[in-house]
């Protein structure tokens, strides 16, 4: 009795269509060894909204009554191999279909595999990734995240090399010669089927063990019993905000020493258990020294996750920001706000707070995230408004002078 | 890939059960097909309009204004000689209810797919019954999908039977959102060779609405008329039932699979003490969990109700006949219904009252809004059934399952 299954964790709308091909494709390489398979989507994720995480899965058995025991279901109880194509997604994530934080590695089975494409290295991820009680393997496919597979972006057989690597931590489910097999099916010869064998043999992999990794408890939701909840769909409002942290500083309120105390009325407007920052890939960081308050960010963000300070600046809310990049497109002031990859980062904690405490600490951080930032910016072809904010206008520009438009 | 041109031979696909029906519309040459976008049916017309955009079906695809429109269309397409195909889910499908009622008065052989989504309010896109049964008493006949092959093969057989002149009546096929629209399985594809000799032209004949045939269709009428023109349609519904038969024995013989039954599917019930009934994909579950209940020498079975209308009433007496007890799985409900049962369970309890030896009934509500039907659950539901046996009586007519307290 044999069962496999495989879920890909992605970023809707980009990563569609990649997390699509992988798990068709373990299917059909299963369909060569005589397994029966099935593979679908977690239903109530909204894949189409950008950035916002969604999973697919492919579960396979040696026979129809076996994979009965996994049909008619959302997801699988659990998975011999987690595969999470941006590594951004390594904090945990919220798509739609359910409340609350769930670690990257919630359905990894003990002794399982998490399979991330990343350029970074194993002990960076780990940082990010929720501690388990039992350990898993950490494979990593070197690779940025991929939006292979959408039409208007070139493969960069992210999808193939997934795959090789897949045949190599999971030689349960099929070997590398079926994987092939199926590749070969889809018309994916040459030069893929070359990327999914040198994957199969480079795949880096690091034994996790239980209790490394992030202790951070992710945040929860309680499900109301029928009793308990109100007639009438009717859902109560949460209270108005009482200013900045919960005071002014005319009053005399310390807001820094306040927050550090152990006081969470940061933010008291908000809904503190729809969070959607999981939907963020990148963070703005903010130069408060040349901040010339004119409102636009605060205005602009839809998620309304710029807060008031009580000196009148504008402080990113970590926990609402969803990484649309909206606020450095309308801020009028070079280098104020930038876009900054999310993996950089390993807390949701206040640009603010650390700037008011250490003004010239604040000052060498956030230059070298930039530094960082830039040197990513060129490392890669790909640009687009969500990853690279700035270089999709700056090749529109290009573009605009190659074909003579000067309007 | 889905998209192969042209149907020569058979093929295995890996495919959900929403474009199993898409690829059916192909093979049966269907002339119209109208849409109009709500989860989880709308996957049927993403399938239906990429098979045509790469030019491998050719139809009139429309996008209505709205799911009014979507009906009235088909319903008037299928008045002139059309083959038609639509469908929607939900509060969609109850949007286009003036012309679902009238399209099957006027006897019309639209076929529908219903992806069964709860009706919101509350924004919910899982699977409940309630939507497709709201067509139960109006001369549709009613189907619920068990599996993605299934979807593709009863489609097929939906249009054989409501286009055979003795029915004219529309067909309605239920698929269970997520776990069968967006769910992939294996499906083999049968050859456009198998569905051509399986599937004549539908030919209205003296109904057709067509300058060179002068009708006039549903003028008004009062009580001097309308009581027979019921009558013929229910004279209809029961003539389905024959022409089901026939063209399910037809379809086994030149596709190779099928049941020993159009109507429903029988899992271990021949000695079983309690039989399980319910519809659609709940049957997955349950079958797991009616395996390991015999593993431990339970005697439970599992009779899964495929055609909802025509209610096979004689077969499931047949079946049910047997037992010492009933429980039966709803995934709708009925509000102030006998014993605030299922739909399914008032029907079931109804076509056996007249049995010598009735077995005890018990009614179930689970899996509303698409919350998942664990085997737990079914061994849960199934130990309260064993319990209503040991003490000779149902204590609890009705249990919801799998809802917080």
């Amino acid at each position: 009795m044999s069962t496999v299954a495989v879920e890909v964790v992605y970023r809707g709308i980009f990563q569609k269509t990649l997390a699509r091909n992988i798990v068709r494709t373990i299917v059909f390489a299963a369909r060569k060894e005589g397994k029966i398979g099935t593979a679908f989507g977690r239903y109530g994720d909204s894949p189409e909204r950008n950035g916002i995480p969604a999973k697919q899965f492919a579960i396979v058995s040696d026979s129809p009554e076996e994979l009965e025991e996994n049909l008619a279901v959302y997801e699988a109880r659990e998975v011999d191999v987690t595969i999470n194509v941006d590594d951004t997604m390594c904090k945990g994530i919220e798509s739609w279909a359910w409340y609350g934080l769930q670690p990257i590695n919630a359905l990894t089975k003990p002794g399982g595999t998490l399979i991330v494409t990343s350029r970074q290295e194993a002990d960076a991820l780990i940082e990010d990734i929720h501690q388990k009680d039992s350990p898993f393997n950490l494979a990593i496919v070197p690779a940025t995240t991929s939006f292979s597979g959408l039409w208007v972006y070139k493969d960069d057989h992210t999808d193939v090399r997934i795959l090789g690597a897949l045949a190599k931590v999971c030689p349960e489910l099929v070997s590398l010669d079926s994987m092939l097999a199926a590749l070969e099916d889809q018309d994916w010869g040459g030069l893929k089927l070359t990327s999914a064998r040198n994957s199969f043999d480079r795949t880096i992999q690091r034994p996790v063990e239980p209790g490394e990794g992030n202790d951070e408890t992710p945040f929860t939701f309680d499900l109301l019993g029928w009793r308990e909840m109100e007639d009438g769909l009717v859902i109560r409002g949460i209270d108005g905000g009482t200013g900045f942290r919960g005071g002014s500083l005319a009053d005399g309120y310390d807001p820094i020493n306040s927050n550090a105390s152990g006081d969470t009325d940061y933010q008291p407007t908000r809904n503190s258990v729809f969070k959607k920052f999981s939907t963020r890939s990148m963070r703005p960081v903010v130069n408060f020294d040349t901040c010339i308050k004119c409102t636009l960010c605060w205005l602009q963000c839809p998620d309304t996750c710029f807060d008031v300070t009580p000196d009148g600046l504008y402080d990113a809310n970590m926990e609402a920001c969803c990484g649309c990049a909206v606020c450095e497109a309308v801020c009028p002031v070079a280098g104020c706000i930038t876009m900054v990859n999310e993996a950089e980062f390993n807390d949701n904690n206040s640009q603010w707070e650390h700037w008011t405490r250490d003004k010239d600490g604040y000052q060498k951080w956030m230059t070298q995230l930039i530094e960082v930032q830039k040197a990513h910016d060129a490392d890669t072809e790909r640009s687009h408004g969500y990853h690279s904010p700035g270089k999709y206008e700056a090749e529109s520009e290009s573009e605009v002078a190659l074909t003579g438009d000067d309007d | 890939m889905a998209t192969a041109t042209v149907h020569q031979t058979e093929r295995e696909e890996l495919i959900s059960g929403s474009e199993a029906i898409a690829i059916a519309c192909s093979l049966a040459d269907v002339d119209v097909i109208t849409a109009y976008p709500i989860r989880p049916y709308d996957t049927v017309m993403q399938y239906v309009s990429k098979l045509k955009a790469d030019g491998a079906f050719d139809c009139d695809f429309i996008v209505a204004e709205s799911e009014h429109s979507q009906f009235e269309i088909v319903k008037h397409a299928s008045a002139v000689g059309a083959r038609t195909f639509c469908g929607s889910s939900g509060v969609g499908w109850f949007y286009a209810f003036e012309a679902i009622t009238v399209t099957a008065g006027l006897r019309l052989p639209v076929v529908a797919m219903v992806g069964n989504r709860a009706l919101d309010d509350p924004g919910a896109f899982g699977v409940e019954h309630n939507d497709a049964m709201a067509v139960r008493d109006l001369g549709w006949m009613l189907y619920w999908v068990g599996t993605a092959q299934e979807a593709l093969d009863t489609a097929l057989l939906a249009w054989r039977v409501a286009e055979d002149p003795r029915v004219f009546l529309p067909a309605a096929i239920s698929c269970d959102g997520s776990f069968l629209t967006h769910s992939q399985a294996i499906v083999n594809v049968p050859t456009q060779e198998q569905v051509d000799q399986f599937l004549p032209q539908y030919d209205r004949g003296r109904l057709l609405l067509h300058p060179d045939n002068p009708i006039t269709v549903a003028p008004q009428v009062n009580e001097d008329w309308l009581m027979e023109i019921r009558r013929q349609t229910d004279d209809a519904m029961r003539r389905t039932s024959d022409v089901i038969k026939e063209a399910y024995e037809e379809f086994k013989q030149l596709f190779g699979r099928g049941d020993p039954s159009p109507f429903i599917e029988e899992y271990m019930t021949e000695d079983a003490d309690i039989v399980l009934v319910g519809m659609g994909t709940l049957a997955m579950p349950v079958r797991v969990a009616v395996r390991r209940m015999r593993e431990q020498g339970k005697k439970v079975g599992f009779l899964r109700v495929k055609f909802f209308r025509p209610f096979a009433t004689d077969e499931i007496r047949e079946a049910l006949s047997h037992c010492k007890a009933v429980g039966v799985i709803d995934r709708d409900y009925s509000y102030g219904s006998p014993s605030y049962g299922g739909v399914l369970f008032n029907e079931i309890r109804s076509a056996l009252y007249t049995l010598d030896n009735r077995p005890l009934m018990q009614s179930f509500i689970a899996g509303l809004g698409g919350r998942e039907v664990l085997v737990r659950d079914v061994e849960e539901m199934t130990s309260m059934v064993q319990g209503s046996i040991d003490a000779g009586h149902v204590k609890e007519e009705n249990t919801w399952i799998g809802v917080r307290e």
